[in-house]
């Protein structure tokens, strides 16, 4: 199949950038999207070009690295997949496919596709972990978790960080990711003593890297590739309300 | 061509002494301390942040070292152990099935083919309980029961259940724990993290790993780091096969160049090819997916009979439905009826090798094998199926674009992991003192194959127990803070990768890297891949330097080393696979024997073996020879121009004697 | 600008501790709470929904209306004397506090948002956010005006023909004036917008205050979303009712008693009335 690309071309984070047009030509329709892309980066090198650069790892929907909107939406239209499932065969020979960077203050643009995402990682140095030092735990089974508990936690813990939901939010929020880490952990018994502490934190670290809030749009829960509910955001509202009004009178 | 060059003295393993059950304890007992005024003293550079790298800067860095930790990902929750499935092993014996200690060891050094270290792999059998411990306590959401405890699964290679799981996704879980404990310890200012940062070189000071070059992949700066001593947890080397499902970035840069530095590297032959992929459809893929293992339990494996019929299917004059059951070959079913389709990964691997070499293969290249679920879903239902394998089937469409329940799958085995890698003695110090290894990048506790469920444990286990206990034993006999980045050693090494990353840039050829790394990969694929055999073996041992010469000569490497140059990442990472093929397939060579991931075809069973004629196995199967290749095979760099040496572990097997494995 | 000096980014460039250890530490909490994003939302919540009560009180109220003049005058009457006429002002103050803190905080939020999206897509797409959720600040500061303007109109009264309409009994008659308050079309379409665009803020920002405050999960938003919409539909509803009834139907206008007093009065009746 043949395509036309929209790609966001920037040298490095101070550049301007700009929208190149590239043609995609004779794409194997069983091709991933990032073999797509894989095979114009080959085209562009060979005619003397620098390669699209994006980010990318494991290729199978799990480390959360592949970071590209596809018209618009981060990781694509299609629910719960992220860019690295996109396959050739959801497009229709002669589309135009743009493809921009994940947007948002607190994610500036490396270079063309790649993004620094590293305030995710600061988010969760400020609290986003159980204390417990190796070596001290206790058998694992002295503490039973009710299993519909430990599912919960689950759903939440499954978020790969890829900030999509930042990407998609009109306010470049992160309160799905934090949400997220903080159900997960606040949903388990081991989570309870850091609970007040690690909300507060986290949410002081997250305003402070400059995401906005949220507005209850749901666009992030839309495109998360692991479909994590934005049930996570009310129950960070929740936690946070309880735990301000605990730092401000006990 | 001579396999090897000439062959040195039996490398010490450090392995304490007593009955292999006290040795771990006794071995702690005996090792040495450090106060705790003097830990913050030291400093330790770990490179690679998955499960081994993650734990082992999290736990050094709560026991009070100076850590500084790197990865080549944006963050270190991305390294590749997230990818893993399956689950966890450890000996709870949670379901009271009688599970031990004992067992896990044994029937990992069974699994393993009598190819690793006894001690090692007893005491990774002795702490696994305290990995399950360490992880709910982290808040890891393992799999519970309706009563609130964990729960298990039973995985291949075992009689028991003792897998803990986090629905397919127990990679993950493992991982973000470690990361959250790493996250933890860089707020608190113990571990200094640099993402995107990848090692170009080991600096060795008198004969000591005392630092690294790296590089940072956004601004392209090189920069000197000095530390007391160097762990490296930098994963596997399953990309020199191009197609593998290791991630995108996976490569084996950081243990070449120690190796190159002095670090021998063992039985780096031993890969292990994982039966249950999704086929390659073209030229153009980039990797490889599993599918889960567990769908081999109500799939039926199958080829047609004639190799017309697979030719009319490839070219889609037929489909599967075409095929009348009689014209169908269920090969696993034949040839191993007792186990049939759930024979062991190797095995299952082999024969659908074996079918597609005959013409009858089924996917458009003629690799790949039906995975057919037509009866199970007659027998079972559609519901049913659809609860076991729902998400399985759910990733299939979506890669494939084809329905699993009205279509069989199609499957073929793909590069998975690999059990080789550097050497290192019960310490997990590798023969160059100061350097440590952890997880995949060693060779110590799977031997010639791995079981499921078991990288994640020794991942886990090396970073959060053993090396916090071990490394002491090295640091106790330094001056803290020695070396500095001053050293001229330091000097050298940082030209040597300036140099290197110019002289890639200067090439300016025709060719791609990539073109370069699908070349090496198809080769060793084809040569040293799931089967091999001496003629195949010299054959890619004199294609690689070809390769390699051409490389050099030939690649293309658009832009400059200032700021984010993916294709000089990558071209640095081919330059190193095309010089470890080599080692590869020397290795590969020199191994006259079928051990687990390794089969040479010129050593299995045949009709005359007595094991063969009293019906405990099959011809056809791996056929080991404890008698004179019962060692761990090192080898040592001596120089681009002239053959590696061999060093010899011996491997003593005092607790569990070696037999032949059979699945009949 | 007021929002300006407390937006959490803005005090940290300028470098403003909140940690010294003399500043009292429930005062610390509270301005951390309202620096910090969620805390913010909080108040937004908090806020909307003393609003949605007085929405709902002032629509159900109006429907006196149909029942009357009689019934509508005694009611105004009412609520400026419950309380020996203090209810009034308390009720006023909860009102305008409520209602300030609701559009400081949301201000303060959407600078903070604009700000965190500096560059959007060029090829911009929405999934699943509805067109209300998405224009909430701007249907937010219409309806701001439009109940600046509603004051002026029924409250304050600065026209003195509304102003100087009285019941025979001296009460300032409420009915006579909402019905001829409603015979200019310009004021009824301006209504009509006004209220429509609070029932879209209201629609979004109903369901949202469960959100905020945690009370929303995936089971139960599609009874929340109903919530909201329904209690829109039904505010929408009440309130146009009257405009519509008062100037499309022609309901009242043949009983519009003439104002009885001239305009030198106006001063002395408001203050009767308060």
């Amino acid at each position: 199949m043949n395509l036309t690309l929209k790609v966001w071309r920037q040298k490095h984070a101070n550049d301007r950038g700009t929208i190149e047009t590239y043609d995609a030509k004779s794409i194997p329709v069983e091709a991933s999207f990032l073999e797509m892309l894989d095979i114009v980066n080959e085209q562009i090198v060979q005619g003397g070009g620098e390669p699209i650069h994006f980010d990318h790892d494991c290729r199978e929907g799990i480390c959360g690295m592949c970071s590209l909107t596809i018209n618009g939406v981060p990781h694509s239209k299609e629910k719960g997949i992220t860019t690295c499932q996109v396959h050739m065969r959801k497009f229709k020979d002669g589309d135009t496919i743009w493809i921009e960077p994940f947007r948002g203050k607190a994610f500036p643009v490396v270079r063309d596709l790649v993004v620094d995402r590293s305030a995710f990682d600061r988010i969760v140095s400020a609290g986003g972990y159980i204390s417990v030092r190796t070596g001290s735990a206790e058998d694992a089974n002295s503490l039973p978790i009710a299993k519909d508990r430990a599912d919960s936690s689950f759903d939440a813990a499954a978020c790969i960080g890829c900030g999509a939901c930042v990407a998609a939010c009109k306010n470049a929020s992160a309160m799905l990711f934090v949400g997220a880490k903080a159900a997960h952990l606040n949903l388990l018994p081991q989570g309870q003593p850091e609970k007040d502490k690690r909300v507060l934190a986290m949410v002081r670290q997250m305003d402070s890297e400059g995401f906005g809030n949220c507005t209850n749009h749901y666009e992030c829960e839309a495109v998360c590739p692991k479909q994590i509910s934005a049930d996570v955001i009310s129950k960070l509202n929740r936690d946070y309300a309880v735990a301000s009004t605990k730092e401000a009178f006990k | 061509m001579a396999a090897n060059g000439s062959q040195k003295e039996t490398l010490n393993s450090s392995v304490p002494d007593g009955p292999i059950a006290e040795k771990w304890t006794n071995h702690k007992n005996n090792s040495k301390l450090i106060n705790p005024a003097n830990k913050r003293k030291y400093s330790i550079i770990v490179v690679g942040s998955g499960l081994a790298g993650g734990a082992a800067a999290a736990t050094l860095s709560e026991l009070g070292y100076q850590v500084k930790c790197f990865c080549y990902q944006d963050s270190p929750r991305r390294a590749h152990s997230i990818a893993a499935q399956g689950g966890i092993n450890a000996a709870k014996n949670y379901q009271n099935d009688g599970d031990s200690i004992y067992r896990l060891f044994y029937d990992t050094v069974k699994g393993g083919d009598f190819r690793s270290r006894e001690a090692n792999v007893h005491r990774l059998a002795e702490v696994s309980g305290n990995i399950i411990d360490q992880c709910v306590a982290q808040g890891v959401p393992f799999a519970r029961e309706y009563g609130g405890l964990l729960d298990n699964r039973s995985f291949g290679g075992a009689q028991v259940s003792r897998t803990f799981y986090a629905r397919g996704q127990t990679g993950q879980q493992l991982l973000i724990g470690a990361y959250q404990a790493l996250s933890k310890e860089v707020a608190k200012g113990g571990v200094e993290m640099h993402s995107r940062t990848e090692m170009m070189d080991l600096v060795v000071v008198d004969g000591h790993a005392k630092g690294i070059i790296v590089r940072d992949m956004v601004t392209g700066e090189i920069t000197r780091h000095a530390a007391d001593t160097v762990v490296l947890a930098t994963g596997g080397y399953g990309n020199v096969f191009f197609l593998s499902t290791n991630a995108m970035g996976c490569n084996v840069m950081a243990a070449y160049r120690a190796h190159k530095r002095g670090a021998y590297m063992a039985n780096p032959c031993y890969t292990q090819i994982h039966p249950t992929c999704i086929p390659v459809s073209g030229d153009y893929q980039s990797k490889l997916t599993l599918m889960s293992e567990s769908l081999r339990n109500d799939g039926r494996i199958w080829v047609p009979k004639s190799a017309e019929d697979a030719a009319a299917i490839r070219s889609g004059e037929k489909t599967a439905a075409d095929i009348p059951e009689e014209d169908r070959d269920y090969y696993l079913e034949r040839k191993y009826p007792s186990f049939g389709n759930l024979a062991p990964r190797d095995i299952s691997s082999r024969s659908a090798k074996e079918v597609c070499d005959e013409g009858r293969g089924v996917a458009s290249t003629g690799l790949g094998v039906f995975l057919d679920f037509r009866d199970a879903i007659e027998r079972l239902g559609e519901d049913t199926i659809r609860a076991r394998y729902g998400n399985l089937f759910q990733m299939y469409e979506k890669i494939q674009g084809s329905n699993p329940y009205k279509e069989p799958m199609m499957i073929y085995p793909a590069v998975h992991y690999t059990m080789g890698g550097l050497w290192v003695d019960y310490n997990l110090m590798s023969n160059l003192p100061g350097l440590h290894v952890l997880g995949e990048a060693n060779f110590s506790d799977h031997g010639a194959n791995r079981l499921g469920a078991s990288a994640l444990m020794q991942g886990l286990a090396d970073g959060y127990f053993v090396i916090p206990a071990t490394l002491p034993n090295y640091l106790a006999n330094q001056e803290p803070g020695s070396v500095t980045t001053e050293n001229e050693a330091f000097a050298e090494a940082e030209k040597a990768v300036t140099d290197r990353i110019d002289k890639l840039l200067s090439i300016q050829g025709e060719r791609t890297v990539d073109s370069f790394h699908r070349e090496l990969g198809l080769l060793v694929w084809d040569k040293c891949g799931m089967s091999r055999d001496k003629a195949g073996l010299e054959e890619a041992l004199e294609k690689i330097p070809k390769i390699r010469e051409e490389f050099w000569k030939n690649v293309r490497i658009p832009g400059t080393g200032e700021g984010l140059n993916a294709e000089l990442e990558k071209a640095g990472r081919v330059a190193d696979f095309l010089e470890f093929g080599e080692l590869m397939c020397r290795d590969a060579l020199n191994r006259e024997e079928s051990c687990g991931g390794h089969f040479r075809e010129e050593y299995q069973f045949t009709e005359k073996d007595d094991a063969v004629i009293s019906g405990y196995t099959n011809p056809g199967e791996a056929k080991r020879r404890d008698e004179e290749f019962s060692y761990v095979a090192a080898w040592e760099y001596t120089g681009d121009d002239s053959p590696p040496n061999l060093h010899k572990e011996e491997l003593i097997f005092e607790n569990v004697k070696q037999s032949v494995r059979s699945y009949k | 600008m007021f929002f300006e000096d407390l937006d959490p980014i803005s005090l940290q460039n300028r470098g403003v501790v909140l940690n010294e250890s003399g500043m009292n530490l429930l005062c610390q909490a509270l301005c951390r709470f309202w620096q910090s994003s969620i805390g913010k939302k909080l108040i937004v919540a908090v806020t909307g929904i003393v609003l949605v009560g007085f929405l709902i009180a002032h629509v159900s109220g109006n429907m006196l209306i149909f029942a009357g003049r009689e019934a509508m005058n005694d009611y105004a009457y009412f609520l400026h004397h419950f309380l020996h006429g203090a209810g009034i002002w308390i009720f006023r103050v909860v009102l305008v506090v409520a209602f300030v803190l609701h559009i400081v905080a949301t201000i303060a939020l959407t600078k903070q948002n604009r700000s965190a999206k500096v560059e959007s897509y060029q090829n911009e797409a929405t999934n699943v956010a509805s067109k209300s959720s998405r224009m909430m600040i701007w249907s937010g500061l219409t309806v701001l005006a439009f109940v600046v303007f509603h004051i002026f109109h029924f409250t304050v009264r600065v026209d003195p023909e509304l102003a100087g309409m009285k019941e025979p009994s001296g009460r300032h008659d409420v009915w006579g004036m909402i019905i001829l308050g409603f015979q200019k079309p310009l004021v009824v379409l301006f209504y009509f917008v006004g209220i429509s665009l609070l029932c879209s803020h209201l629609s979004h920002g109903i369901a949202s205050i469960f959100q905020t405050l945690g009370w929303r999960s995936r089971k139960s938003s599609e009874a929340i979303n109903k919530l909201g919409l329904t209690l829109s539909v039904v505010v929408w509803l009440g309130f146009l009712s009257i405009p519509l009834a008062a100037s499309v139907v022609g309901f009242g206008v043949d009983e519009i008693e003439m104002p009885v007093t001239d305009v030198a009065d106006i001063a002395d009746i408001a203050e009767d009335n308060r």
